[in-house]
């Protein structure tokens, strides 16, 4: 068991080297230098901001050092942000989209398992269908048409809930999380009702029902654990998709994050920024990857003698 | 050979019979004849700005109204439709080359070779590949072929996955192991026996690869790294009504609509290919 989790994180670790390796390069790749935007500078100032950022020495040197500052937490300099560093804009990002990505996997979770056990037991009724049907269009509609919908409707038709911000006013993390979160509501609902069906025709199931336990029982000491395992193996990847949900979310409403910060660099050119948050968000994947593998490897007993 | 086309026909007629599949196709249909006539039947260009037609709500002269500009939101939601199609399909057609590729020689020579190649694939499942396409069209410059290229070479994995798979089985069939006993060479046995009979479940998972392709463009493009002016994809048309949603709700609600109803059609029509192909593995 132990073994198995230690592998995992023996190939984690190079992977992320080897991510941060080839972002490096290929930033370095990109046409043109940082600084040659908007005003032409005197050579002399050029020099300069070429030797502040470590420019001019050679690219392996560069790449020596980068990597080196890297494994110590150093991301460098903002290019366009002078004086921050890629470092702490990370961390006045993060905490808000950790927020907003709890809130949004949260509001995912309690709808997503509710509809899908609901479905799974009342299988081929209407509490089946209807929340199914539902649980369709989540997955079809994007985060980026769900979001203004919702702002449309909720925030300036009906004035209910605020539209844009981030702890500044009440309600204000509401719409966000439920637009982040509808469409994994949908994924989770689909998932823990296959799992669920599944494990219903269990044998352990049948042998359960047939000791006289009530149904409720049934299911909740016993299938649900199982039932469950798709849905756990499903967050881990979850993450990729709700950092990249960040993006948009962040962008509609405002909100002080990571992920608007990621953008905002993609459009500024910011590539010190863009190089630092890739390897970030990148090491974050895989560990959260790591976390579901392991989650699952805790929660089904057979699959712990598999390779 | 006989038994084959029958499998293809008893397929069709199972198509036929699902009322949603045969409502995305038909959907579908209309989508792609609007879109490759879209210069004929477009009533406005696309692209002609006159501000004194600005932001019009839907008349009989602009049947979904104007845009902020004053162009024809139905001229550029069909020439948008040219757009986001055609990076749906031509990305999932890079996607397919490569993944089908990749399971085929995995599949097929096994062994070493396929467990270094499926734990290549494994590796990159990890990846956060929406930044790197992000990261790719930073550094390359909002080239719509690289967003093709970018795409295609991202959503490729699950279809090496499936296919492999496929191969595998199909490898230890008693005919194929005949054949390879008679001295079919590679080539032969992948064109007369392996490829004909991996066709239906590529045919299903590249039409359910279709419309995430189309999400992803729309996604970059709603963020303004995809597809650029004056040129519109639905994301962008998405991205311009968000803007100005306040005021003019129109703008936003029918390339929303356009856009949501044509992934609704993709996906319903991949899962009556899927269920019409394989019976036994359809999802109840």
């Amino acid at each position: 068991m132990l073994q198995v989790i230690l592998k995992r994180i023996a190939i984690a670790i190079p992977v992320i080297l080897v991510v941060a390796s080839i972002t490096f390069f290929l930033v370095r790749m990109a046409p043109g230098g940082p600084f040659d935007a908007e005003k032409v500078v005197p050579p002399q100032v050029m020099k300069n901001l070429n030797a502040v950022y470590n420019l001019d020495a050679p690219l392996i040197i560069q790449y020596r050092d980068y990597m080196f500052n890297l494994i110590q937490g150093d991301f460098g300099p903002s290019f366009r942000y002078p004086g921050r560093s890629v470092t702490e804009m990370i961390f006045t990002g993060l905490p808000v989209t950790f927020e907003l990505a709890f809130y949004a996997i949260l509001v995912a979770m309690i709808i997503g398992i509710l509809a899908g056990v609901v479905a799974a037991v009342k299988r081929n009724s209407m509490l089946d269908y209807i929340p199914m049907t539902i649980a369709m269009i989540g997955i079809c509609m994007p985060t980026f048409l769900l979001g203004p919908i919702l702002v449309l409707f909720f925030g300036i038709n009906l004035e209910l809930l605020p539209v844009s911000g981030w702890d500044s006013l009440p309600g204000d993390k509401i719409l966000p999380s439920i637009t982040l979160g509808a469409a994994y509501a949908a994924y989770i609902a689909r998932l823990s009702r296959g799992g669920m069906l599944e494990t219903l025709s269990q044998d352990y199931i049948r042998t359960a029902r047939a000791k006289g336990l009530p149904e409720y029982k049934v299911i909740i000491k016993h299938a649900l654990q199982g039932g469950l395992v798709p849905v756990v193996s499903f967050l881990g990847p979850a993450t990729a998709g709700l950092i990249g949900g960040s993006f948009v979310v962040e962008t509609i409403f405002q909100i002080p994050g990571l992920g608007r910060f990621y953008v905002e660099a993609a459009f500024n050119r910011d590539y010190t920024m863009i190089l630092g948050t890739t390897i970030f968000f990148s090491t974050l994947i895989i560990f959260f990857n790591l976390l579901s593998d392991i989650a699952v490897l805790l929660m089904n007993p057979r699959a712990r003698s598999e390779p | 050979m006989n038994q084959q086309s029958s499998l293809w026909s008893d397929a069709w007629r199972r198509l036929l019979a699902n009322k949603a599949a045969v409502a995305g196709g038909l959907v579908l249909m209309i989508l792609i004849v609007l879109a490759i006539f879209a210069p004929w039947i477009a009533p406005h260009s696309y692209s002609y700005q006159n501000l004194d037609l600005g932001a019009q709500p839907p008349s009989a002269e602009f049947l979904l109204g104007t845009d902020t500009l004053g162009r024809d939101l139905f001229s550029r939601i069909l020439y948008g439709a040219r757009v986001s199609l055609l990076v749906g399909f031509v990305a999932t057609a890079v996607a397919l080359v490569i993944g089908v590729s990749w399971g085929i020689v995995a599949g097929y020579f096994g062994g070493r070779v396929d467990s270094v190649m499926m734990r290549i694939v494994d590796v990159l499942y990890g990846l956060p590949f929406i930044i790197f396409i992000i990261l790719l069209m930073v550094i390359f410059g909002r080239n719509i072929w690289l967003l093709f290229a970018a795409i295609g070479a991202v959503e490729w994995l699950t279809m090496a996955r499936i296919v492999r798979g496929q191969v595998l089985t199909i490898k230890n069939q008693e005919y194929v192991l005949a054949a390879q006993a008679m001295g079919v060479t590679n080539m032969q046995m992948f064109r007369k026996h392996i490829f004909p009979n991996i066709l239906g479940p590529i045919a299903v998972y590249a039409t359910l690869t279709i419309p995430q392709v189309m999400l992803l463009e729309a996604f970059l493009s709603f963020l303004g790294l995809g597809i650029q002016p004056p040129m519109s994809s639905w994301g962008t048309l998405i991205r311009y009504g968000v803007e100005s949603m306040e005021e003019y709700s129109w703008l936003l609600i029918y390339p929303g609509l356009t856009f949501t109803i044509t992934l609704f059609a993709l996906n319903f029509f991949g899962d009556g290919l899927r269920d019409a192909l394989d019976p036994k593995i359809s999802s109840d």
